[in-house]
């Protein structure tokens, strides 16, 4: 399967999230240039994390007008499958393809650490090889990730099951504590409407190797391989 | 031959008491009219007072740094180019170093914290590395001095927002809270690059005809007169009102230049690249120019800047970050233009290399400076200042009524310590897993990095010790090397390159001066007899306000190899039922250790250090590790072996026990339980790798005694001292900085 | 003409470095400060042929760029009104 995963200007995990499709789950992924319009033939784009334009006047402000979003957009519009991890994750929000907006963490400071997500909805292609309740380990290491959205928007999206990860604790339960950033809900992914783009907080990117902490992002990338067999 | 440069209007005159003005001793400034055959323009005397600064000239320190054994078959590059470099196998070379930036950090604690992490990252790219990990070593004052928070918060966010922005993670560290650096915190900032052996770039110019090319970010008024003024002299009360020559950094654009400088190196247009750090354009055209025995010559109309009006003075010394000068090869330029321009970054050719061993520079058509290239680089000062030992050569330890504390009350004051406690507040404001290569990361005696699409690997770390440097500079270095040492072997790897960062305070006080002589006598001593090579390093002197020196703080980063990174060995227990085994060169002792910090001292003396026995020691662990023997290893440090073995059993999964007869192996007292020094390791082995294990140490000579098992059982069982619930002390020991800094001190 | 625009954080929308800020200067004494916010201060030129169009067009960069406005409030001012 081929795989399309965008750099901009200050992307940093690209070549993590290539290495991890590519070398680690043996699949066709290449780097497409921001300001080409090309998706390269890509039947999955991935937008990665990292600092986009310096996460300049606000995080994902400008890399979503860069040419390739246009395309991007169409591909969406068109039912294409797009996956936006951390500041990709950003970029969907501020381009309007997925609902919501992240703000700052409410403890102000950057958070490296791993966390416990739970998949509130399997059956979606991004968490299809996957049961609801699941409880995965997913790396977060950023400083905006605090997911708002408005109240009745949010009420909507739940009802709607567009809420795909929510953070727990170990035993798979919410609580403040195991929210890391002060997320609404303690939402860490979402898709839209018709469920062809997500975009989540942790990087499974850098979760498929055991030697580097654990494999339960592979997972996600599977379900992805699934549904478009 | 050469115009004589002209002074421009409106400069102040050349005189002694201008040379004094920018840091430069009556025999100085008559040295450089001696060199020059005339007087200095106000723009040459600039250029004078930052190259001759203690900053970049080394002036003071280069004679003793000559005695460093700095060959090895590993080494690729030794000192004398930007970085050193060894041969880490399956072709690929680690370019590594330190740099100290102490006194902007203390004057602004996000910004000077931010370039420090900036200019040690582009010292490594120039080589051609690209940067893959970093690390910095951090001394703070006592941690309820008045600025510590503040100074806490500001560097650890600056090294975070810069480090993380750029995409390099930093996965280890070292943090110290000390009344000793209230006046002056000690920022050493550490980055390790990778390259193909073979294709590492050079700072050294070739070529007459050939043009320079500046690239990255304009350049501004930053830090002009940052490496002659804040890193050459003490702090004093007029130190807050220096607030604007700190430089002020961007990761975003560091970040466009490292894509853009490593696509550049694979074009062979590059013929030498230096990054513009201390004293910017100056130092890295006239060293390259130095290097390979040629001059420049520089014209200042054609430098980008970031606001007009800037005089050639201002321009030459700007310390604007983000910006490298490339020697390219004629004809060239254009493609390596194309490159710059694809990544948003300034290239412009602005000189070109010279025949005559001149430094030139002309702005508005006249020769603004003109200087023997010699003259900034080799035949800068070289001093072999006055040395005067104390009275004692071993300080004598103050000797203070000891509180005797309880042994459980002593290990939960230590566990709360923020010098024992973990550091998770800091390290998870790190990226420490960008580029995919983190096996252990921060919080781990050493951190390990795999090597992609290879079974080697690298393990590194930076250690000092403050307090023991200061009962004896000479041993108390010796010992930091070890403990570095044997952190990386506790990894598994073996030792194989070090990089240093001295930090002193003023070395024109003998007393000062003869720490510093000592602390490299006992740096070199120990890497020749570990047998481990110094190949890169920084001096940072003047560390003093009000006459009050830091302690002598020599921090050594070491580097590990791996042959096969799948064999590193992790610092937590692992299984219950294994035994818990400890090996040790020397008895330890309570001088210098946290718990003589806490609860006073008996005047004990530092423990001896027996280098065969610690080389021995650190080949055992190695290979404990490569036969896969050793389940765990973790090195007894800050708190002594009580912490050491509730820290091994802070497995991340969930906590496991100890139950350990301190009696039946005489571990009962203080000195045994919290002392440090000695070198002591916590093992723990499989039964069934006993045998094997054992005779690892036997081999060697080493006492290797096993003293208790692992447990399931969240318990800390120290017979017949202890008996503590373990969940309850690893939250004091998560907690201790937390709870401080949430203002619920 | 020149223009100012002030971003600031919707009301109801999070804003924890308003709230540190605050606590900063209540605990520096200030006790009378209250109801911080952090927002954005961007200046810059823009030509138009009247006061009216230069509004109309700063209007769209807001909208479209300078905020979002799902967390962000902004206002302008444009030099000589």
């Amino acid at each position: 399967m081929k795989w399309g995963v965008v750099r901009f200007p200050g992307s940093l995990d690209d070549n993590d999230a290539v290495w991890a499709l590519a070398e680690v789950m043996g699949q066709e992924a290449s780097i497409l240039w921001h300001k080409d319009e090309s998706l390269g033939g890509a039947e999955c784009v991935m937008l990665p994390g990292g600092f986009s334009y310096g996460d300049y006047l606000r995080t994902g402000a400008i890399a979503r007008f860069s040419p390739i979003m246009k395309s991007i957009e169409k591909f969406a519009a068109d039912g294409g499958l797009v996956i936006g991890t951390c500041n990709g994750f950003q970029i969907l929000c501020e381009a309007h393809l997925l609902p919501g907006a992240l703000t700052r963490n409410r403890t102000l400071s950057f958070i490296c650490e791993r966390v416990h997500v739970r998949v509130e909805n399997a059956r979606t292609p991004f968490t299809r090889a996957m049961r609801q309740g699941d409880v995965l380990t997913l790396p977060i290491k950023h400083g905006e990730g605090l997911y708002v959205a408005p109240e009745n928007e949010l009420r909507e999206m739940e009802e709607r099951g567009q809420v795909l990860l929510r953070y727990v604790d170990a035993g798979g339960r919410e609580s403040d504590a195991a929210n890391p950033n002060g997320s609404m809900r303690a939402i860490a992914g979402v898709a839209n409407e018709r469920f062809n783009v997500f975009g989540l907080m942790p990087h499974p990117e850098h979760a498929v190797e055991e030697m580097l902490g654990g494999t339960d992002g592979r997972k996600i990338f599977q379900s992805i391989l699934e549904s478009l067999r | 031959m050469s115009d004589r440069p002209a002074g421009l209007p409106g400069e102040p005159a050349v005189d002694l008491a201008q040379a004094h003005a920018h840091g430069l001793s009556d025999q100085e400034f008559r040295a450089i009219e001696q060199l020059l055959g005339r007087t200095p323009t106000f723009t040459e005397l600039g250029v004078f007072s930052v190259m001759w600064s203690e900053h970049c000239s080394y002036k003071s320190s280069r004679k003793h740094l000559r005695t460093l054994p700095q060959q090895g078959e590993l080494v690729v590059q030794g000192p004398g180019e930007n970085a050193g470099a060894i041969d880490v196998g399956d072709g690929w070379a680690a370019v590594f170093k330190i740099e100290s930036h102490n006194h902007p950090s203390f004057v602004e604690p996000y910004q000077g914290a931010a370039t420090g992490v900036g200019g040690i990252l582009r010292d490594i790219f120039t080589m051609g590395a690209r940067p893959i990990a970093s690390m910095d070593s951090l001394k703070f004052g006592a941690f309820d001095h008045p600025r510590t928070r503040y100074l806490l918060g500001g560097v650890v966010g600056g090294i975070g927002g810069y480090g993380n922005c750029v995409g390099v993670p930093t996965v280890a560290g070292e943090v110290m809270f000390d009344a000793a650096y209230n006046g002056n915190i000690l920022v050493n900032a550490f980055c390790l690059g990778l390259a193909r052996a073979g294709e590492l770039m050079s700072a050294r110019a070739r070529g007459a005809g050939n043009p320079l090319l500046y690239v990255g970010s304009a350049t501004g008024r930053d830090g002009i007169h940052g490496a002659s003024l804040l890193a050459s002299a003490e702090f004093d009360a007029s130190s807050e009102a220096k607030r604007p020559t700190v430089q002020v950094g961007d990761p975003f654009t560091e970040k466009l230049l490292i894509e853009a400088c490593l696509e550049a190196a694979k074009t062979g247009a590059i013929v030498a690249i230096q990054d513009m750090g201390a004293a910017g354009l100056t130092s890295s055209s006239s060293e390259m120019a130095a290097r390979g025995k040629l001059g420049v010559e520089l014209d200042l109309d054609k430098v980008p800047l970031r606001e007009p009006g800037l005089t050639p003075y201002e321009i030459l010394l700007s310390e604007s970050q983000e910006r490298m000068l490339i020697v390219a090869e004629r004809g060239r330029e254009a493609e390596l233009k194309a490159i710059f321009d694809k990544w948003d970054l300034h290239a412009v050719v602005i000189g070109e290399v010279i025949e005559d061993r001149r430094w030139r520079v002309r702005w508005r058509g006249q020769v603004v400076a003109d200087i023997p290239v010699g003259a900034l680089a080799d035949e800068a000062p070289l001093y072999d200042r006055a040395q005067k030992p104390p009275a004692k050569v071993r300080q004598a330890p103050v000797r203070r009524a000891i509180a005797n504390p309880e042994p459980r009350d002593a290990l939960r004051a230590l566990l709360d310590s923020p010098n024992a406690a973990s550091k998770r507040w800091v390290f998870r404001q790190y990226d420490s897993i960008v580029q995919s290569n983190t096996v252990a990361g921060p919080g781990s005696d050493a951190a390990v990095l795999r090597i992609k699409r290879s079974r080697r690997g690298i393990a590194l770390k930076v250690d000092s010790n403050p307090r023991a440097c200061a009962l004896d500079p000479y041993l108390g270095t010796i010992g930091v090397v070890v403990e570095s040492a044997r952190n990386v072997a506790c990894a598994g790897a073996r030792p194989g390159g070090i990089t240093n960062c001295l930090n002193y305070g003023n070395p024109e006080r003998p007393e000062i001066m003869w720490q510093f002589a000592e602390g490299v006598r006992g740096l070199a001593d120990a890497a020749r007899a570990l047998g481990v090579p110094v190949v890169s390093g920084n001096v940072s002197f003047y560390n003093e306000t009000e006459g009050r020196a830091i302690p002598p703080t020599p921090a050594i980063a070491m580097l590990g190899v791996f042959a096969d990174v799948s064999a590193h060995m992790k610092q937590y227990f692992a299984r219950p039922g294994d035994a818990i085994a400890l090996v040790s060169t020397a008895k330890p002792s309570l001088a210098a250790s946290e718990y003589e910090a806490l609860f006073g001292a008996d005047g004990a003396a530092l423990a001896p250090i027996d280098l065969a026995r610690e080389k021995a020691l650190i080949e055992a662990l190695v290979a404990g590790a490569e036969r896969r023997l050793i389940r765990s290893a973790h090195d007894v440090s800050e708190g002594g072996l009580a912490v050491a073995i509730s820290e091994a059993c802070f497995n991340p999964q969930a906590t496991l026990g100890a139950d350990v007869d301190l009696a039946a192996h005489g571990l009962t007292g203080a000195v045994e339980l919290f002392g440090e020094g000695a070198s002591t390791v916590v093992i723990s082995v499989a039964d069934h790798d006993m045998e094997g294990a054992s005779r690892l140490f036997a081999a060697r000579s080493l006492g290797f005694r096993v003293i208790g098992r692992v447990t399931q059982q969240a318990r800390l069982m120290l017979r017949p001292l202890i008996d503590e619930d373990l969940e309850e002390l690893r939250a004091i020991y998560e907690n201790a900085l937390p709870r401080r800094l949430a203002g619920h001190d | 003409m020149q223009v100012k625009v002030f971003v600031t954080p919707r009301k109801g929308i999070l804003d924890p470095q308003g709230r540190a800020v605050e606590q900063s200067l209540k605990s520096l004494g200030f006790k009378g400060a209250s109801s911080v916010k952090i927002g954005k201060y961007i200046v810059f030129d823009v030509d138009a042929a009247t006061a009216g169009a230069a509004r109309a067009e700063v209007r769209r960069m807001c909208e479209q760029l300078l905020a979002n406005p799902l967390i962000e409030d902004y206002t302008f001012e444009v030099e000589g009104e």
